[in-house]
């Protein structure tokens, strides 16, 4: 097990970058605890998976070091900085049984055989895999290879963090709930870093202990999924966790109070705006945007079905306000008003949260 | 899927048809009418049946024949084979070098048969030929017109020299396939370059190498101009391979019969065996 | 007037793909077809264009049999999971292109190709190659390809599920409005139950190769004809355990009781198999008061809600509700059960009681 450390990274693949956008991580600098549950989660190509490649030691960046406790391991290939890895699809040893796949790795550091027998059945206990080791390892379905893929991660007892890169992306629906939550659990049974990319907020926020959420080659916003959600300090996060995400509404701000279309609006951190200029926003969630007598007067537009709650698209001056109502709340017929709740509802300048 | 059933369609198929009856079937036929009669001259024929493929099969002469194909055939694969791969497996991937290593690789397979044949002619001669001169500096005893060895040794050079390049190629193009994420997962299980080998890139070069040694197997089984243009089959019959014989047997002694025979037992021999082959090789799809 | 499917079976081999299947789309209707990987979806829809024909049975459309009109003749359009675009072309030239091959005028052609890629927001990139465009605007344009040719029947098989999550979410609000003002019948894939909800219109829940309901979305959603349906139309699954209905009272297992609330008279006493919704089971208090004890096994927390997995009498149990409730694993979580919002079925796996 091991705290990580990234300092200063930043990575181009191209020989040359000059402009900012040839740079696929711009700088970042992180540290990751001992033991904990990461995902990195981002857009397609806001560098996430060059991230976990350059942690594994696949790529070298470009610049910036990389510290596994404190021991520098910019230069170290991917075996010696003990690390496991799973892949977006299942990489496996289509030759091999399912048992020789596992006992793989411990095989090449020469681990003695009743060792490997015993760590192999350990692993395929936790794993749901028992049954299923004398089986030829092409032979199983998707889930059960990726299963394999972390198993051979999962054996050897020195690793230090392991990694998975969109894990889920061949696992039918159905079966993505759970291997997700027996990445959890398996996560919760054997304590070791995890670092987890994806694109998902659902599989991030439910998988990880801390979240890293990335855009365009850097971090915006690192926090636990309750943090992320209750409290964005971005603009993008509010928009990119949470669906739907966050409501961005233009404001003005005056005498320390915001003001959205004409309409005031108690907010947590409006009176600490400066007065510097910059592009003013209100950003608040569906949750709590709700029915009141007074407010903000809007129209509905669209409501939408989801089951256990409804979508309700509203809008005001030509503004689109979305709320969650759930099953059971009434949606009033005419005369509506809206307003947010004030401990929920906070200001941004320029896509920052003022504070 | 099936498909909705079009007429049409078959128009598209007639040239082809009408193209391969004229090439290979009535060919084929001509062949096997030749092979069932026999002639006493002028243009009377008989049906002789059987009896010629009854001749062929017990012949000396085709026994021997059969023979040296085997074991030229055997040579030419034991060698070929892993030599091509190993020569796919160490050209890079990636990079300025990939285009030039792909060029060069194709450079012998695009020379015309007989060229070949005639360049290795001369360059094994024992007097001027850099090949020739070259062994016999070594100490080696090296002619080719009169040692059946050298002859032996000269044409095995000059079909792994030809071929080998087949083989590289198909294997190249299997190995750039696999991707990326094979070799990362092994590099982080600690894997040895030989384990590497065995575990992932050999089993994904199953379907490549299955056609390369077919091919490899089907051609020179046939090989007849490379050959020819070296030896002429001698010294002797010591590199009279099955269609050298074939050819020998049809337009040197005109005997139309035995070689109409002889040709298609050597047809049959090739798709027995490549149908084995390719069964024993797929074996294991067919869950 | 209609798409209908009548008797319709697909067999290959010893294999049946679709068992029989009638279905009638109406003219105008966003249809979505719901059901897990492999459930048939894909087989049906290459039924209902025409580039696979019925083993048995009949397609009608528009008071025309079409079973044996390949799918050229049809008026058809498709969109698939991969973006499937004319490298070569640019996104003019391959929205263009179905336009180009039945001969309209050029005017014409510049004219619906501006429409499409107004509404599909593509204007800017009109001179670009796929692959110089992302993920979104690939798909983007290959729906305004399928837009543009003006189809009766326009087929989508999961177009959305190749594109990172947030951009399917802001594609999947867009969806309904490009086939707003539109009298074609859109036929939609998918194996996410929340995408089937937020679209509205019709869902053919779809199961190893039976439609096992079809019928408005929200009918299918409250009132599943079966438990299939009623597993394939949920996520979180749904929790299911064998009950038995004595008087007022439900026994689960051998220790768990619940009121049987309204269905008391509803239900005669026997034998059900119980299904109740992840999000009617909740720490909250809720209903008619009716609790259960359920080991935790694993509590997810995303901010927004909080799903907890447990074990109840050997079945694993969800339970979703809103706000943030830690459990710890192996806690023993008291959890609110809305026991009128449960559904019966009976021994074949049908509705008996529940729903609105």
């Amino acid at each position: 097990m091991a705290g990580i450390s990234l300092q200063g990274i930043r990575h181009s693949y191209l020989p040359n970058p000059a402009a900012p956008d040839d740079w696929a991580i711009k700088r970042l600098s992180l540290e990751a605890g001992d033991g904990s549950a990461y995902a990195l989660l981002g857009p397609s190509g806001c560098g996430k998976t060059t991230m976990l490649n350059i942690i594994s030691g696949l790529l070298r960046p470009t610049e910036g070091q990389i510290f596994f406790d404190g021991l520098d391991v910019t230069e170290a290939t991917p075996e010696s900085r003990n690390i496991a890895q799973v892949f977006q699809f299942p990489v496996i040893y289509d030759t091999m049984t399912v048992f020789d796949n596992l006992a793989f790795p411990l095989r090449n550091r020469r681990v003695s055989e009743p060792d490997v027998k015993r760590r192999v059945h350990e692993i395929a206990d936790m794993l749901e895999l028992a049954g299923m080791l004398r089986q030829r390892a092409s032979g199983l379905t998707a889930d059960g290879k990726q299963k394999i893929s972390l198993g051979r991660g999962l054996v050897r007892s020195d690793v230090n963090v392991i990694m998975f890169d969109e894990p889920l992306t061949v696992i039918d629906p159905h079966l993505k709930w759970e291997l997700r939550s027996k990445l959890k659990e398996l996560h919760h049974k054997i304590g070791r870093t995890m670092i987890y990319v994806t694109h998902d907020q659902t599989e991030a926020l439910t998988f990880a202990d801390r979240v890293v959420v990335m855009n365009e080659g850097e971090i915006v916003q690192i926090g636990t999924p309750v943090e992320l959600f209750e409290r964005p300090n971005h603009t993008f996060v509010g928009h990119f966790i949470g669906s739907p995400g966050m409501n961005v509404l233009p404001c003005e701000v005056a005498d320390g109070k915001a003001r959205f279309a004409g309409v005031p609006v108690d907010s947590t951190n409006a009176a600490a705006y400066r007065g510097d200029g910059g592009r003013l926003e209100l950003g608040v969630r569906p949750e709590f945007v709700r029915f009141t007598e007074t407010g903000i007067p809007v129209e509905v537009v669209k409501i939408l079905d989801a089951g256990r709650y409804r979508i309700v698209e509203a809008s005001h001056a030509g503004h689109p306000i979305k709320m969650l109502i759930s099953e059971d709340k009434p949606i009033p017929a005419n005369g509506i008003h809206v307003s947010f709740d004030a401990d929920r509802t906070r200001l941004y300048r320029d896509g920052w949260m003022v504070e | 899927m099936r498909k909705s059933v079009n007429q049409k369609a078959w128009w598209f198929v007639v040239p082809v048809v009408v193209l391969v009856a004229f090439n290979a079937i009535i060919p084929l036929m001509t062949v096997v009418n030749y092979s069932v009669q026999e002639s006493f001259g002028g243009n009377q024929f008989f049906w002789s049946g059987m009896r010629w493929f009854e001749e062929v099969l017990r012949a000396e002469r085709f026994h021997s024949a059969l023979l040296r194909q085997s074991m030229f055939t055997g040579a030419i694969l034991v060698i070929e084979v892993p030599l091509g791969l190993a020569i796919a497996l160490s050209m890079p991937r990636k990079g300025p070098w990939v285009s030039v290593c792909l060029v060069l690789m194709a450079l012998p397979l695009l020379i015309p048969w007989n060229v070949v044949g005639a360049m290795w002619n001369i360059m094994a001669l024992p007097d001027i030929g850099l090949l020739g001169r070259g062994m016999n500096a070594l100490g080696f005893e090296y002619n080719y017109t009169r040692e059946p060895i050298a002859a032996w040794f000269t044409i095995l050079l000059m079909d792994v020299w030809h071929w080998t390049s087949l083989v590289t190629l198909l294997c190249y193009a299997g190995l750039v396939s696999i991707p990326d994420p094979y070799y990362q997962a092994a590099k982080i299980d600690g894997a040895r370059p030989w384990a590497v080998f065995r575990f992932i890139q050999l089993p994904k070069l199953k379907y490549v190498l299955t056609i390369a040694i077919l091919l490899r197997f089907m051609d020179s089984f046939m090989i007849y101009t490379e050959v020819v243009v070296v030896t002429g089959g001698g010294p002797g019959s010591s590199t009279t391979f099955l269609s050298i014989d074939l050819v020998k047997t049809a337009l040197g002694q005109f005997d139309l019969g035995p070689a109409a025979a002889m040709s298609l037992i050597y047809f049959l021999i090739i798709l027995l065996f490549s149908w084995l082959f390719y069964t024993l090789m797929m074996r294991n799809e067919a869950r | 007037m209609a798409l209908e499917l009548r008797n319709v079976t697909k067999r290959i081999g010893a294999d049946v793909h679709i068992h029989q299947t009638d279905l009638v789309l109406q003219e105008g209707s966003f249809n979505t077809l719901l059901g897990p990987t492999l459930s048939g979806k894909t087989s049906l829809m290459q039924l209902m264009a025409g580039l696979d024909r019925p083993s048995s049975g009949e397609i009608w459309s528009r008071g025309r049999n079409v079973t044996d009109v390949p799918v050229q003749k049809r008026n058809v359009s498709m969109v698939y999971q991969q973006f499937i675009n004319y490298p070569n072309f640019t996104v003019y030239e391959n929205i263009a292109s179905p336009l180009r091959v039945a001969g309209l005028a050029r005017p014409e052609i510049d004219r619906r190709v501006a429409a499409a890629s107004e509404l599909l927001r593509l204007t800017p990139m009109l001179g670009r190659r796929p692959n110089e465009l992302s993920g979104g605007q690939q798909q983007r344009t290959a729906i305004a390809r399928a837009l543009v040719k003006d189809a009766e029947l326009v087929l989508l098989d999961e177009p959305l599920a190749n594109l990172d999550y947030k951009l399917r979410e802001e594609l999947r609000d867009e969806l309904p409005r490009f086939f707003a003002d539109r009298d074609c019948i859109v036929v939609y894939a998918t194996t996410e139950p929340t995408e089937a909800l937020l679209f509205g219109g019709n869902t053919a829940t779809v199961f190893e190769g039976r439609v096992t309901q079809f019928g408005s979305t929200s009918d299918v959603y409250r009132r599943p004809a079966d438990l299939v349906s009623a597993r394939v139309f949920s996520d979180p699954p749904i929790n299911t355990a064998p009950v038995v209905k004595t008087g007022d009272k439900l026994v689960i297992g051998q220790a768990i009781a619940l009121p049987t609330g309204r269905f008391r008279s509803e239900l005669a006493d026997g034998e059900y198999t119980i299904g109740l919704r992840p999000h009617h089971v909740t720490p909250q208090p809720q209903g008619n008061g009716a609790t259960v004890d359920g080991r935790v096994l694993v509590a997810e927390l995303s901010g927004s809600e909080s799903v907890v997995h447990f074990d109840l009498d050997g079945h694993t149990w969800v339970s979703q509700s809103a706000g943030i409730h830690p459990f710890a694993v192996g806690d023993v979580a008291r959890l609110h059960v809305e026991v009128d919002k449960s559904f019966f079925f009976d021994a074949d796996g049908l509705l008996v009681a529940g729903g609105p």
